[in-house]
Parts: structure tokens; C-alpha cells; sequence
């Protein structure tokens, strides 16, 4: 496969992911900021905020506006509406080798979300918005999962997708660790919070059936971090890219693998071995801010395999 | 129905606003009477309720647009794919016309490869003042680098679209040869599949030629190309990219063939080799049938400002380690002033009379015929010499003043850069326009493929001037298309 081809399968998974969760943050943090005292919800909205690598902005900014702007700014390239469109402008290069039902679906989302009146349709209903932007999206999973050859430009779509994720919700725990602090008895105020962390990863009802209602913050981290049946959990995500470079390395029989898959490796033992008292011992932030850092690694290194290899190394001797 | 006289039916509604006048009629002979091979084709129309025309041009519309058969507006952010416009009827050619068409452009193209060869080599028709230097050297698409080149078994042209127009008499003439990159063949090969379905019966009546297996034939020309074969060689389509106007033809043509479609960026040379970056390493290219512009191709000899380009490609193919499908500089014997000297070109190497005219060309570097056109515009289609697509063009009758005064400035500038032709009726094929069956203006362009022989797929695209009365059939000023029949017989 062409390296600039699984360049935009893997973008264009990437940012559909990235718009995926955005949407979902923004569209919970709405919805619990609808019975919350005006200072808790700022709080959170700075979390969000801080979670998606955005710059707080001036503590007057109202939360609609907040929630506007991560939905629709242009000049912010991680906006639900910016992702969308880079994801169409990446799967746009690549036409011939997605299905034609995977694009259609992706250009159908694209001019949902570009469409003429969408000040009024915000203004009366973000919800609605945000709920059709994650519908969206799943609907163009299920149509690549059921209309695409599962071979090297599947995986790099997975491949993709989970790193996103991965880095995405070790991301956003760590903000929200950092801010309600584990160990304290949880109030009724902080209550709200743990609900809303878990709704933002889809993940109330699944910690339920674990844990039953019983929120406590250890646990709720060590499900989102460590838990290997849920798909938004850390240790999911990281299992399957694994998977999927896997599967690349053996489609391209590549001879630099080591260093790729040993990232990769890495990443995934030290979720699927850890116990998460252990970790919570040895400092929460810092394990989280090590997995995004190792999401970056494994990133680089991909690229420097696959895509922007230099030519010396690639010639055979 | 059998009792009505032809002229009677030629009065049923659908045929109200047929015209026939001094422009040769591909349907009818005379009004109401229609040719033998087009016979099946009006009696089936006749026979069609009221609306059943409207009904199948909805089925075909919806079948291009979700085929994805569209090309690429330029200048507009969004929604940048249009379907390209067609029209519903065929256009049907004899077995007996063909094969006259046939061996005309084999012989054309045979001719015109061998003057590229000469031209770039030993330059013996130049020596023998066949055909002036200076209409050569002056050519803008004359490419000294490939002085002394020799390229894979001697083919510059591996792709030809030539494109023919039907005079009053009936006789095929040459309007123009495409020898850089010529494009359309991908919607000669999609008008045929959307027909099939919309005509199923006609088809059978009439014995219709296949031209679905244009994409094999292409792929073993350009496979007959591969310079010193290491088994299998890998061919690609190079194309500029998504946002050029022939994309969809480009990803078209790579489906059906099978092979990679490139861009510049992913293609490397090294050493005089060129590879593309696939996820698995870099892999050697042989053969590469490239969509992009001479200019474009490579920034370290041609465009520096070229980012579209391999930069190397130029030396690697000068080395012999890779194939171009066209070959570069191939644009010197379709400019349209040495287009007078063709006939002369078949000669000189055939020693043959040329099957397929020439159209009357006034070249205005000479002064007689330059006073002469200048004296009477209105009656002259003026053509820049370097152009393509329609553009840099008058026709005469429909010009304003203004417009030939123009055209008189820019000719006295540049008199190299422009011919003049008297003003040609094309021939007229029935349209199915609003709801009625008009005649329109059409041309044709048969593809040529030159390989280790040259080989014609019994087809080509059609092109029609949707506009009333208009003469002018590129897609870029208002033309479409409509699906050509070769017959069996």
C-alpha cells in the first residue's frame, strides 16, 4: 500500500475519532451543567478544556460559548466541524481505495454538519447536534467494518482510531485526577463529576454492571484505565493497536519493526499487569502523562517506519 | 403504424423540432427517412409510450451520480463534482465506416510516431525541407532534452485521442490530434455501461461492438513498454492529483487496469531509479502512464515551480530505468500549425495517400493566407496553436466585432500562434433534449493505443454541443457526450 494512502486512512480515522469525542465531552458537560451552581461548571468547563490541550480562555467566557466554539471554530483544527472536515478531506484523497458506502456516509455527515442553518439549530438544540455528530460516526464505523477488505488499509484505520482513543481518555483522567483529588470522602458535589467523567467516556452503565452504582474514584480510574472488555477503556484501546500494527507489520513484512512493536508492547503490558492501588501510589498524573507520552512515541515511530521513511534506509544494499 | 408514410412519422411529436439542413445528418438521409443502421434506433423511439425517454434519462442520471461518475468543477470550495452531462441516444457508426476510420488513424499515428522519432533524432524530414525548422523549433512544446532519447521501441505516443469531425459530404476528417494527454475515455467507457442497462434490446437489434476491454489493452500497451524486463513489471498512473480536473478518470482507469494510482510526492528517485513509498518500502516503478503535463513532470528540467512533478524522474527515464506512457515532447506534432504539414508527414514516411483528410488550414506566419483570413473573420474559426479544451478559440459567424478585432491584434503579435480554418457545419446526430429529439452538433474522438502494435477499441467518445445550434463540443464550454456504436456489420 502507498505510504500516502495509509497516511490519510489513518488521519482520517484519527480526527473522526477526535470529533467523536469532543462531541460527546461537550454535549455531557452541557447536560450536567443544566442543575450545577455557575462556579462548579466552570471548573469543569476549564477541565474540558484542559483535557482536550485547548488554552483556558478569559474566566468570563460563558459556557455556551465555550461549548460553540469547541463544536464549530474553524481556526481551532480540533473542532468537532474542523475534524470532520479533515476527515473528509483525507478520505477524499484516497476515494478509490475506501468503499463507496464509507464515503458517502462521510460526505453525508460532512454536509449535515456544514448545513446553511445551523445557528438555529444549535440555538434550539445543541444536544441534538452533538447526538448526530456521534451517530454520525458510528454509523460510518459500522459501514467500514461491514463494507471494507479487513487487510493492511482496515488496520491502519483501527490503527488510528485507537490511538486516538487511547491517548484521548488518559488525557482527559488525567485533568480530571488532577482537579478532584482521589482519597478524600466524595461529596454529593463531586458525585456529578465522577457521573459526568464516565458519561464523556460512555461508560456509566458499563461501570455499573461492573461495580454496581457505588462511585469510587479509584475505581472508576482503574476501569477507564484498565479495564480489557471495555472498547473506551485505556487498556482496550491500546490492546488493539497493538493488534493492529501487528497485522500491518505481517501485510508489509517489514524489516525495522522492532522498535514499533516494542512500543507497542510496552504500552500494553504495562496497562494489562498494572494494579491500579500501585499506580495510584506512584502518582497518577505522572503515569497518565508517561501513556500520552508513549502514544506519541508509538505515533513517530509508525511514521518513521511506514510513511516518512528515508530513502538510505529503505534501499536495499 | 406501418401505414403512415415516413414523413408522417417524422411529424410525430417527439421529432416536431428535428432540423435537417446543409449539415450532414448522422440519422436521416431525408426527412422522415432514416438511414439503415439508424433504422432500429427511430423505430424503437417511435414505439416508446410518451414519457418512456424522460424515464430512462432519470434512471441513467441517477446511475452516473451514484457511480460516482463526476468530474471536478473548478474554483468552488464545495460540492466541487458535477455529473458530466450526456445525452441518451447513441451515436451509430457502419462496420464499412469504421474500418475506413480504423485504418486511417493506424495510419495517422504510425506516421506521426515516426516524425517525433525523426525529429528527435536524425531530423531527416527537416534535411529534406519537408517540413520547415522553424515551425518545429518555434513549437512551445518542442523538448530539446529528448534530442537523442530513444525511448522503448521507438513509441512516443502510447495513447492518442484523435478527434474526428463528419464534413456536409459525409467523409471523416482530422479536426485535431491529441498526442500530450488526452482525456475522456473513461466516460466512453461508462456511457457504454450505463446504456447496457438503459437499452438492453437495442442493443441486441443493432449488434453492437464491445469496448470494455479498452483497460486490458491499455495495461498490456503500457506492460509491451517496460524497459529490460525483470518479470513482472509494476506500472502505476501518475496523476496530478484530487483536485484536477480528469480525477475521476485517473481513479478510474487505475481500477479498472489494477495498478497503484501515484502522485508526484509518492514517488522517489534514486540512483536513476525510480521507486514509490509504499507501507512495506520502496518499490520500483518501470512503467509509469502519466497524466500530468510535460511542464509539470519533472521540476529539475522542465517547471521549477512544480510541485506536482518527480524531481529525477527525467534523468531516470533518460537512462533507460523507467517508461513514459506518453512520451515527453510528444506535443510538437499535435500543435495545431504543423497540423497543415500531416498530410505531407504520411507521405514523406508512408509513401501513402492519407485515408483521413485534413481540414483546410490557413497558417498565419504566411502572409498571403494571413491577408487573406484577416479580410474575412467572420467566416474563419481561429485557433491558438498551443491550446486545448476550446479555449483561445473565435468562431467567426458567432464573433462580435470586438471580439475579431481582438483576435487581429493578437494574430499580428504572434502570427506562430495562430491558424485559421474556414468554418466547418459538423455533422448532426439526434438528442434527446427537453423532452423532444433534436439534432445536435457532434464530433468524435476514437482512443489509439500503441504498443507492440497499435490497437483501436470499436468506440470512442462522442462529443455533442448541447446547445442549440453551437459548434463547439469540450466538455469545458458547455459539451457532453453520448455513447458511440461501432456495428458488427
Amino acid at each position: 500500500m502507498l505510504s500516502r494512502v495509509a497516511d490519510s486512512l489513518y488521519w482520517m480515522s484519527r480526527y473522526l475519532e477526535r470529533a467523536e469525542h469532543t462531541a460527546r465531552l461537550t454535549d455531557t458537560n452541557l447536560n450536567l451543567m443544566l442543575d450545577q451552581s455557575p462556579e462548579a461548571a466552570k471548573r469543569r468547563w476549564s477541565r474540558v478544556l484542559n483535557s482536550l490541550h485547548h488554552p483556558t480562555p478569559e474566566a468570563a467566557a460563558e459556557p455556551y460559548e465555550v461549548a460553540q466554539r469547541l463544536a464549530f471554530d474553524l481556526h481551532n483544527p480540533s473542532s468537532v466541524v474542523s475534524s470532520i472536515m479533515t476527515a473528509r478531506e483525507n478520505s477524499r484523497q484516497v476515494r478509490e481505495q475506501i468503499s463507496s458506502e464509507m464515503w458517502e456516509q462521510l460526505n453525508r455527515l460532512f454536509h449535515e454538519v456544514k448545513r446553511a442553518d445551523m445557528d438555529n439549530v444549535w440555538d434550539a438544540e445543541p444536544h441534538e447536534f452533538l447526538r448526530a455528530v456521534t451517530e454520525g460516526i458510528h454509523l460510518f464505523q459500522g459501514v467500514t467494518d461491514s463494507t471494507m477488505t479487513h487487510g493492511e488499509g482496515w488496520q491502519f484505520i483501527q490503527f488510528g482510531r485507537y490511538i486516538e482513543r487511547a491517548s484521548n481518555v488518559a488525557a482527559l483522567l488525567d485533568t480530571s485526577f488532577q482537579d478532584l483529588p482521589i482519597g478524600d470522602e466524595a461529596d454529593v458535589a463531586d458525585h456529578g463529576e465522577w457521573i459526568g467523567l464516565l458519561r464523556s467516556c460512555t461508560a456509566f452503565e458499563a461501570y455499573c454492571h461492573a461495580y454496581t452504582a457505588d462511585l469510587r474514584p479509584e475505581r472508576i480510574a482503574e476501569f477507564l484505565l484498565l479495564n480489557s472488555e471495555f472498547p473506551h477503556a485505556v487498556r482496550f484501546a491500546a490492546d488493539r493497536l497493538k493488534n493492529s500494527l501487528d497485522a500491518i507489520h505481517d501485510a508489509t513484512q517489514s524489516r525495522h519493526a522492532e522498535r514499533v512493536s516494542r512500543l507497542a508492547g510496552r504500552l500494553g503490558a504495562s496497562l494489562g499487569y498494572g494494579q491500579i492501588d500501585e499506580i495510584i501510589a506512584g502518582g497518577l498524573h505522572g503515569y497518565l502523562d508517561s501513556i500520552q507520552r508513549q502514544c506519541a512515541q508509538i505515533n513517530n515511530s509508525a511514521y518513521a517506519l511506514y510513511v516518512t521513511y528515508p530513502i538510505e534506509t529503505a534501499i536495499e544494499a | 403504424m406501418a401505414t403512415l408514410s415516413a414523413d408522417a412519422r417524422f411529424d410525430a411529436p417527439l421529432f416536431q423540432r428535428y432540423e435537417l439542413d446543409h449539415a450532414f445528418d448522422e440519422m436521416f438521409e431525408s426527412a422522415g427517412k432514416p438511414r439503415a443502421h439508424y433504422r432500429a434506433l427511430f423505430e424503437s423511439l417511435l414505439e416508446m409510450p410518451a414519457g418512456e425517454l424522460a424515464r430512462k434519462k432519470q434512471i441513467a442520471d441517477q446511475t452516473f451520480l451514484h457511480q460516482g461518475i463526476t468530474f471536478t468543477v473548478y474554483g468552488r470550495e464545495e460540492g466541487t463534482e458535477r455529473i458530466f452531462p450526456y445525452d441518451l441516444l447513441p451515436r451509430i457508426i457502419t462496420a464499412a465506416e469504421w474500418s475506413r476510420i480504423e485504418s486511417g488513424l493506424t495510419q495517422r499515428i504510425t506516421a506521426l510516431n515516426l516524425f517525433l522519432k525523426d525529429i528527435y533524432h536524425e531530423g531527416r524530414i527537416l534535411n529534406d525541407g519537408v517540413v520547415p525548422r522553424e515551425m518545429v523549433y518555434s513549437c512551445r512544446h518542442f523538448r530539446r532534452q529528448m534530442r537523442g532519447l530513444q525511448v522503448p521501441r521507438d513509441v512516443y505516443v502510447t495513447v492518442t485521442g484523435t478527434d474526428l469531425i463528419r464534413l456536409p459530404s459525409g467523409e471523416y476528417a482530422v479536426l485535431e490530434d491529441n498526442l500530450r494527454v488526452p482525456s475522456g475515455v473513461s466516460y466512453m467507457l461508462t456511457n457504454r455501461r450505463v446504456m447496457k442497462r438503459i437499452f438492453p434490446a437495442l442493443f441486441q437489434k443493432c449488434g453492437v461492438r464491445p469496448v470494455d476491454q479498452y483497460g486490458q489493452v491499455l495495461l498490456a500497451t503500457l506492460r509491451s513498454l517496460a524497459p529490460n524486463p525483470r518479470g513482472e513489471p509494476t506500472i502505476v498512473l501518475l496523476t496530478p492529483g484530487v483536485f484536477n480536473s480528469a480525477y475521476f478518470e485517473h481513479t478510474y482507469l487505475a481500477r479498472q487496469m489494477g495498478i497503484e494510482l501515484v502522485e508526484g510526492r509518492d514517488l522517489v528517485v534514486h540512483d536513476n531509479v525510480v521507486y514509490m513509498r509504499t507501507t512495506a518500502g520502496l518499490r520500483r516503478v518501470d512503467v509509469i502512464y502519466r497524466r500530468i503535463d510535460d511542464d509539470f513532470i519533472d521540476p529539475l528540467v522542465f517547471r521549477q515551480d512544480s510541485i506536482l512533478g518527480v524531481p529525477g524522474l527525467f534523468n531516470a527515464y533518460r537512462a533507460g530505468n523507467v517508461a513514459l506512457g506518453n512520451a515527453l515532447g510528444t506535443g510538437i506534432a499535435d500543435d495545431k500549425a504543423l497540423y497543415a504539414w500531416v498530410p505531407r508527414i504520411i507521405r514523406y514516411y508512408l509513401d501513402e495517400d492519407p485515408i483521413l483528410p485534413n481540414i483546410e488550414t490557413f497558417l498565419m506566419t504566411e502572409d498571403a493566407q494571413r491577408n487573406h483570413v484577416l479580410g474575412k473573420l467572420d467566416q474563419y474559426v481561429v485557433k491558438a496553436v498551443g491550446e486545448s479544451g476550446g479555449y483561445g478559440m473565435l468562431i467567426g459567424p458567432h464573433s462580435t466585432a470586438a471580439q475579431r478585432e481582438e483576435f487581429r491584434r493578437r494574430i499580428l503579435a504572434n502570427p506562430r500562434n495562430y491558424i485559421a480554418q474556414p468554418t466547418i457545419q459538423l455533422s448532426r446526430a439526434p438528442c434527446f433534449v427537453d423532452g423532444r429529439v433534436e439534432a445536435r452538433h457532434v464530433d468524435l474522438r476514437p482512443y489509439i493505443l500503441y504498443g507492440d502494435r497499435v490497437t483501436i477499441v470499436p468506440g470512442g467518445l462522442t462529443r455533442v454541443a448541447l446547445q442549440r445550434g453551437s459548434l463547439v463540443v469540450n466538455s469545458s464550454q458547455g459539451g457532453g457526450s453520448k455513447d458511440t456504436w461501432v456495428l458488427h456489420s
